[in-house]
């Protein structure tokens, strides 16, 4: 059964007002770099990089954008069964030293996720800071990690789907 | 996607989709090799064992680096070639890397099926190096690999495998798997290095280079062993070169975007030209850059048995 948790029209607004936290906490707008976790991480984080664009106003503007796969970094990579994901791509086209970095993805959890993210970022180098943006917060941490930026808080053990055709969140 | 084996020991046993999943997977490693930091953190605590009972330096050495770039521990076992030949010793080898609870062996053994032996009676992922004349699936798999990456597919994709198809491991894990993949696969060399019957696998033979070359899309060019000449498998040397060396002036009558690959190490001079070796058709070195990322695919892919103590004979 699916019950929807974030309306479409909310949906645009938590974007919104997580991209507006985002352009006013980085004043130094050059200095920023988004980057997307797959799987959906990614669509979101090219929505708030759109998002800041117009924010800023200038449309020379252009943010850094990279890709982010956990897959081999994962700590549960033992416990697989037969379904291996696919492995996606790794592309970070940017020297990422000495930016303010913003991690995004769709759901936060167990925080396992964010952890393996933060150590690919590290084996590309050293940023000047990381940030993290999630849309959903699902609550229930086993790892000290937390979002800086947040559309919505709903703790739930349950499975949270963001469906980015529909603009709904729903929880499975 | 649907991978689920523990060993990996010949292509003749995959299907059409292993073969697929593991060459889709290859790209995210090689884009690792771009990376200030050339390692990812998936294998760390597990060892892997290479058991070599016939010399090489480079495919050791491939699987070496695939795996530390994974961060694996890795043992070379250097075995004495002399002191091995029966059966009963290779099972006490693998009892004792067992023991040692070794995650993945990479064994190259002289005799065919030796990788089938331990496979059978270890937990641990045993990956075939070559054995005998019967498969080398790594250097099979990266070939495929380096076709796929510059051609784009393999349907109707015409390959010719040149040289001493009888002895070569290589030509038949490339055969067993070019032919799944939808490549029309041909094989020319003196008659004599040419197995009987090959044609039944779907290949088509020729003795003659130059006519097997006019329509080939890839030449992947084999070593030949000198040692076999003095089995009176062909004449000599100075014929061989005559007959089947791909030289510039053979080379200038195939397509201009023919793909000239070869497993190495190379006999410039005899298989090849040197010429050849160097000019812009040849992949050669990057058959090598894409060898440790299709090993660190098939090391991420396969599948250890949990209880690694058990030992059942």
């Amino acid at each position: 059964m699916q019950e929807i948790i974030l309306e479409s029209a909310d949906f645009n607004d938590a974007i919104t007002r997580m991209s507006r936290q985002i352009f006013d906490d980085n004043k130094n707008i050059k200095n920023l770099a988004v980057i997307g976790i797959h799987g959906k991480g990614v669509v979101l984080a090219k929505r708030i990089i759109d998002k800041i664009v117009k924010l800023a106003k200038d449309d020379l503007l252009k943010i850094p954008f990279g890709t982010l796969d956990i897959t081999l970094y994962r700590d549960d990579i033992y416990k697989r069964g037969a379904d291996i994901p696919l492995i996606k791509e790794t592309a970070i086209p940017f020297e990422i030293n000495e930016k303010n970095i913003i991690l995004v993805d769709d759901v936060l959890y167990t925080g396992r996720t964010v952890r393996a993210a933060l150590d690919v970022l590290m084996d590309f180098g050293r940023p000047r800071s990381i940030k993290l943006a999630v849309l959903v917060d699902r609550g229930h941490r086993e790892l000290p990690i937390e979002a800086n930026f947040t559309g919505i808080k709903y703790p739930t053990k349950q499975l949270v789907k963001v469906d980015y055709d529909k603009n709904i969140v729903v929880k499975i | 996607m649907l991978f689920n084996r523990k060993d990996l020991l010949g292509l003749e046993f995959l299907d059409k989709k292993e073969i697929q999943i593991i060459l889709d997977s290859v790209k995210p490693f090689k884009s690792l090799f771009m990376r200030s930091v050339k390692k990812a953190p998936t294998l760390v605590g597990k060892t892997v064992v290479t058991l070599f009972y016939e010399p090489s330096t480079r495919t050791r050495t491939s699987f070496e680096i695939a795996a530390k770039r994974l961060s694996a521990d890795v043992v070379n076992l250097a075995v004495n070639a002399s002191s091995v030949v029966k059966g009963e010793s290779l099972i006490d080898t693998g009892k004792t890397l067992a023991a040692m609870n070794a995650d993945y062996i990479i064994i190259r053994h002289s005799m065919t099926g030796a990788p089938d032996i331990l496979a059978r009676n270890l937990d641990a992922s045993v990956i075939n190096a070559g054995d005998g004349f019967h498969e080398h699936p790594t250097q099979g798999l990266l070939d495929l690999y380096t076709i796929f990456e510059k051609k784009k597919k393999f349907e109707n994709l015409k390959v010719l495998l040149v040289g001493d198809i009888l002895h070569s491991r290589v030509a038949k894990s490339n055969i067993w798997a070019l032919t799944k993949m939808g490549a029309d696969v041909a094989v020319a060399g003196p008659p004599t290095l040419i197995p009987q019957g090959i044609e039944k696998l779907g290949v088509k033979v020729f003795y003659n280079l130059d006519e097997a070359l006019k329509t080939a899309d890839v030449v992947n060019i084999l070593r030949i062993q000198l040692e076999r000449q003095k089995e009176n498998l062909f004449p000599s040397v100075h014929e061989y070169v005559e007959l089947y060396q791909l030289t510039k002036d053979r080379l200038a009558k195939a397509k201009s975007n023919v793909l000239v690959m070869h497993p190495g190490p190379m006999n410039r001079g005899i298989e090849i030209s040197s010429e050849v070796a160097d000019s812009v058709n040849a992949v050669i070195n990057e058959q090598v850059t894409n060898g440790i990322a299709v090993r660190m695919a098939i090391l991420f892919l396969l599948k250890p048995k949990a209880n690694k103590n058990a030992y059942s004979d």
